[in-house]
């Protein structure tokens, strides 16, 4: 029964839970047949999550106590459940519940912007943490001027200024430039923030103190993360958030993007430790590894333990869905159990394996939606990865399990994505690659799943 | 003792005729194919001899047989009378009525005119085994897949792949119509007198009635033995005998074998055809008119009022879906028709309109005609789907030959029409963004991207379709970006023919 019920479930986060509990009664099972009755068994409840034990780091400029586990309003809970529809409104009552559960428990630095959730991140933040005193959060947003017709410095102090309106605040505690480095790099970054005087503007803001914290959040081009650090005399940069886990430590810039924070001395923001969740959905051989080493610990700790670890981290920002992932990661931060070296290494090892699996590195950001041709492009990708993930990816037509991983994988294909929103409605019309933080050239990628589904289709595999 | 095997073989033809139309993985077909290959209508549009042979020959011999087990409207009005004789003093509801002979000859008159003349409509709406697709195809077939996709939705929740969802929708409201009140006119018929329809109306009933007069082995009542108490009459769901008389119309009778066990004094048999004992039928007219009930229907033009148009709108923030308006139908010069059909004259004088091949398309490609000559017989469109290269499910199962068996790379070289560009649609141009979407998945290669404007390789590429290359199968309008009509549309072929 219970091997039944452990096969049905994928090792999602979600089920991190559940899938301990089976295993703290397969535990428990065993402690009273070898006798040991005594021992308690510590299995995970809600009840024995810690309240008072969170780790806090503390910035050099500013003095705050951050928690090091910072809430991400990025992948806020929809009122649909069933996923199917892309355009579903905010669950303002989860929303309320997962911030009150998060407080209570030490959590105290939350993290929005006027582009996330298309558009309702801040008013459903600014609602959920409004019912508590201004001193007990640290709020922090950006300055979302994607769009060239928000370029001009109306649009963008107009942007600044609704901030405060949706947030319900008087001042901003953590302001940054978003996602710098992205689209046409350093063009980019001087006409979103230079010459239209925004980033002097912020500056002076910041000495009104209506900001309390100056930053940037980088992706992409280095020259533009090298060339605002040269100016950190200039602009004193309060804090930079960075793209920071054990896979892009080596394999992306993120050793490098540390380094040079920590020596100036700027505390680093991390996003992006889980990868959208796919550090936590691992190829099982390798998420049994991990598991032999920490049993009760789930997959995702591993992950935010990394990131946790360099003392130059402030805060780690995890964009927690469900309740389950924020008590997992309450639980990890709880306090922090740094990694050791061999710890470390094991790691960077797990990277290395995890990326032979050649999945596509898509974080379900969802910066590249909407698609204007109505194609689910998050969808459609993180198929692909399941599917790799879990070997329903035929090679050639003589594989051993060919007909079942090729029903597994367009059965699948049609239940994730309607029909209408998959690969092969892609024109190529490349709108979405420059807005993807992890610079995957999505036109590209969706060309290639869509060959492959027509093989599959057609029976004609050949990898 | 022929009773029973009479109604066993009925239900294994039923169940299999049925389980083929209400299939739509495909996996039934491979072997139950043939019980609608031995249908007499589609046996004889196919040229199939052996099986015409066969049929006639056991008519002659046993009767209309046929009737009774190999016809699944027949059955299933069978069923329905069933049903109706469960009801309390209803087991004996029947009686004798003479034959309506102006109406049968007049039905199979038309049915051979409009045959000859190509009347595929008129045809389709008199042929039994068409009446049949057309009912479960339209109104249990839904309701089959809707059964699927209840499973489906378990299936997915237990990360189970067995069960997929298919797409339920009204292919055509005319046939829809049609095989509704066709359904309902048949079973308010059998729920009151049994096989009236097929005595009536249906002309295979009629030929095989004219065969079956003359049938070797038959019903054969002892006068002797008999002592005219009108009870076989009264049972007899096809009203053709005449207790009083001892007389039976053996043109009507379906060798149901009903009256043998009903008969208490042992005075029916089914045996050998005995000289002299045929007694002469009597030949009253009835001259009331009975209306089938059944009409022709106008085509009725489906009017889909616009719904917004989507435009390539600039991004702000993150997440969401764009609307994906619905595709239209394009107005086509000619119709397209499967693969394997050979020629729209070819598919006309074969199709019967069984719906065999709407249900079996996997693509949501085939759906009746609605128009008025070809009404009811399938038509490709490609708004919900293209014809996809891997399949050849129409023609595998067509019964009447009127879409012939192909082989995937046969198909893959008939050309069953062409595509053609519509300027003013093309999203490269409207929206100055590159597409390219039917170029890349047309599997003949027929469609190559060139630049807009002569001599300037930079400018936005338009498709050039090399219409000798084209099949036909409609990648390029199913694919193509603009909604809700594409910017490069099928138009069908008269005659089919190799690329």
């Amino acid at each position: 029964m219970n091997n039944q019920k452990k096969h049905t479930e994928d090792i999602s986060r979600r089920n991190f839970l559940k899938t301990l509990g089976v295993a703290g009664v397969a535990t428990a099972g065993l402690t009273a047949i070898t006798g040991c009755g005594k021992e308690e068994n510590k299995g995970i409840s809600a009840t024995e999550i810690p309240t008072d034990k969170m780790t806090y780091r503390t910035t050099p400029t500013t003095g705050d106590k951050v928690s090091l586990l910072g809430y991400g309003m990025m992948r806020l809970p929809n009122k649909s459940q069933s996923g199917d529809d892309g355009n579903a409104e905010i669950d303002q009552e989860m929303v309320n519940e997962l911030v009150d559960y998060a407080i209570a428990h030490g959590v105290n630095y939350f993290d929005t912007s006027p582009a996330y959730c298309r558009g309702g991140s801040e008013k459903a933040t600014g609602i959920a943490l409004s019912r508590y005193p201004r001193n007990k959060y640290y709020v922090a947003t950006k300055l979302s001027n994607f769009s060239p017709n928000t370029w001009s410095r109306e649009a963008s102090i107009a942007m600044y200024e609704n901030s405060f309106k949706e947030l319900q605040v008087d001042y901003i505690d953590y302001m940054l430039l978003h996602a710098i480095g992205m689209g046409r790099g350093m063009e980019e970054y001087e006409a979103r923030y230079v010459k239209n005087g925004i980033l002097d503007f912020l500056v002076e803001e910041r000495k009104a103190g209506r900001i309390r914290n100056l930053g940037f959040s980088f992706h992409g081009d280095i020259k533009v993360f090298d060339y605002l650090l040269s100016r950190h005399d200039e602009y004193k940069w309060d804090f930079v958030q960075i793209q920071l886990n054990y896979i892009d430590w080596k394999h992306s810039d993120a050793e490098y993007l540390y380094q040079e924070l920590e020596k100036r001395g700027i505390p680093a923001v991390i996003m992006e430790p889980l990868l959208g969740g796919r550090l936590s959905n691992i190829p099982n051989a390798i998420a049994v590894q991990l598991k032999q080493r920490e049993p009760e610990k789930s997959v995702a700790s591993w992950a935010f333990r990394f990131a946790g670890s360099f003392p130059g981290v402030l805060t780690v920002l995890s964009g927690m869905t469900y309740m389950e992932h924020l008590q997992d990661n309450i639980l990890t931060y709880s306090p922090l159990q740094p990694l050791s070296g061999e710890e470390f290494e094991l790691l960077l090892d797990t990277a290395n394996r995890i990326k032979e699996f050649k999945t596509i590195p898509c974080n379900d950001c969802k910066y590249c939606m909407p698609c204007p041709y109505g194609l689910d492009i998050p969808a459609i990708l993180l198929h692909y990865n399941k599917c790799l993930n879990e070997g329903n990816m035929p090679g050639n037509t003589q594989d051993e399990n060919y007909r079942k991983a090729r029903q597994a994988f367009l059965v699948g294909y049609d239940r994730k994505v309607p029909k209408l929103r998959q690969a092969n409605h892609c024109i190529g019309c490349g709108q979405c690659a420059p807005h993807c933080p992890q610079q995957i050239n999505i036109p590209n990628e969706l060309h290639r799943i869509d060959r492959y589904v027509e093989a599959l289709k057609q029976n004609k595999i050949s990898i | 003792m022929l009773r029973k095997i009479r109604l066993s073989l009925a239900v294994l033809f039923f169940i299999a005729v049925t389980a083929l139309f209400l299939d739509f993985t495909g996996t039934v077909h491979a072997w139950l194919g043939w019980t609608a290959q031995i249908q007499f209508l589609p046996a004889l549009l196919a040229l199939n001899v052996v099986v015409v042979v066969a049929l006639v020959a056991i008519t002659l011999l046993i009767g209309r047989v046929y009737c009774s087990v190999i016809c699944p409207l027949g059955i299933f009005q069978d069923i329905v009378s069933w049903i109706s004789g469960k009801r309390k003093k209803k087991k004996y509801r029947f009686s004798y009525s003479p034959e309506k002979k102006w109406l049968r000859y007049g039905v199979l008159a038309l049915f051979v005119i409009a045959f000859i003349a190509g009347i595929g409509s008129i045809v389709a709406l008199l042929a039994p085994y068409s009446s049949f697709g057309r009912i479960v195809s339209n109104l249990f077939t839904p309701l089959y897949q809707m059964g699927n996709n209840v499973l489906a939705y378990f299936a997915e929740r237990a990360e189970s792949y067995t069960f997929y969802e298919t797409e339920v929708w009204i292919k055509s409201v005319p046939t829809f119509i049609i095989a509704a009140v066709t359904m309902i006119v048949l079973i308010v018929l059998a729920w009151q007198n049994g096989r009236t329809y097929c005595n009536t109306i249906c002309p295979v009933g009629t030929i095989l009635g004219v065969l079956s007069r003359y049938s070797l082995f038959r019903i054969v009542i002892d006068k002797e033995k008999c002592n005219s108490c009108g009870l076989c009459s009264r049972k007899c769901k096809a009203s053709c005998i005449n207790g009083n008389e001892h007389s039976i119309d053996y043109s009507r009778c379906v060798a149901c074998m009903d009256c043998i066990d009903t008969c208490k004094h042992n005075a029916i048999s089914f045996t050998r055809k005995r000289k002299n004992a045929d007694s002469k039928l009597s030949k009253t007219s009835d001259t009331k008119a009975t209306d089938s009930g059944r009409r022709n229907f106008l085509s009725i033009g489906v009017a889909v009022a616009a719904t917004s148009i989507m435009k390539a709108q600039e991004k702000k923030v993150d997440g969401g879906l764009a609307v994906i308006e619905d595709k239209q139908v394009p107005q086509r010069a000619t119709a397209i028709i499967p693969a394997g059909a050979k020629s729209a004259k070819n598919f006309a004088q074969h199709c019967t309109a069984c719906q065999l091949c709407v249900s079996a398309c996997p693509n949501g490609v085939l759906r009746p005609s609605t128009e008025l000559m070809s009404l009811m017989q399938p038509e490709m469109s490609y708004e919900r789907g293209y014809c996809r290269p891997e399949c050849t499910r129409c023609s595998d199962v067509c019964p009447t030959g009127a879409i012939k068996p192909i082989t995937i790379e046969e198909k893959s070289s008939i050309r069953i029409g062409h595509a053609v560009w519509i300027k003013k649609n093309c999203v490269p141009l409207t929206d100055g963004v590159e597409c390219g979407n039917c170029a890349r998945h047309c599997p003949a290669g027929a469609i190559t991207m060139i630049p807009s404007k002569v001599g300037d390789d930079n400018s936005v590429k338009i498709p050039a379709i090399n219409e000798a290359l084209c099949i036909g199968c409609g990648a390029c309008e199913n694919l193509c970006p603009s909604r809700p009509f594409s910017a490069i549309y099928v138009e069908g072929h008269m005659v089919h023919s190799e690329k």
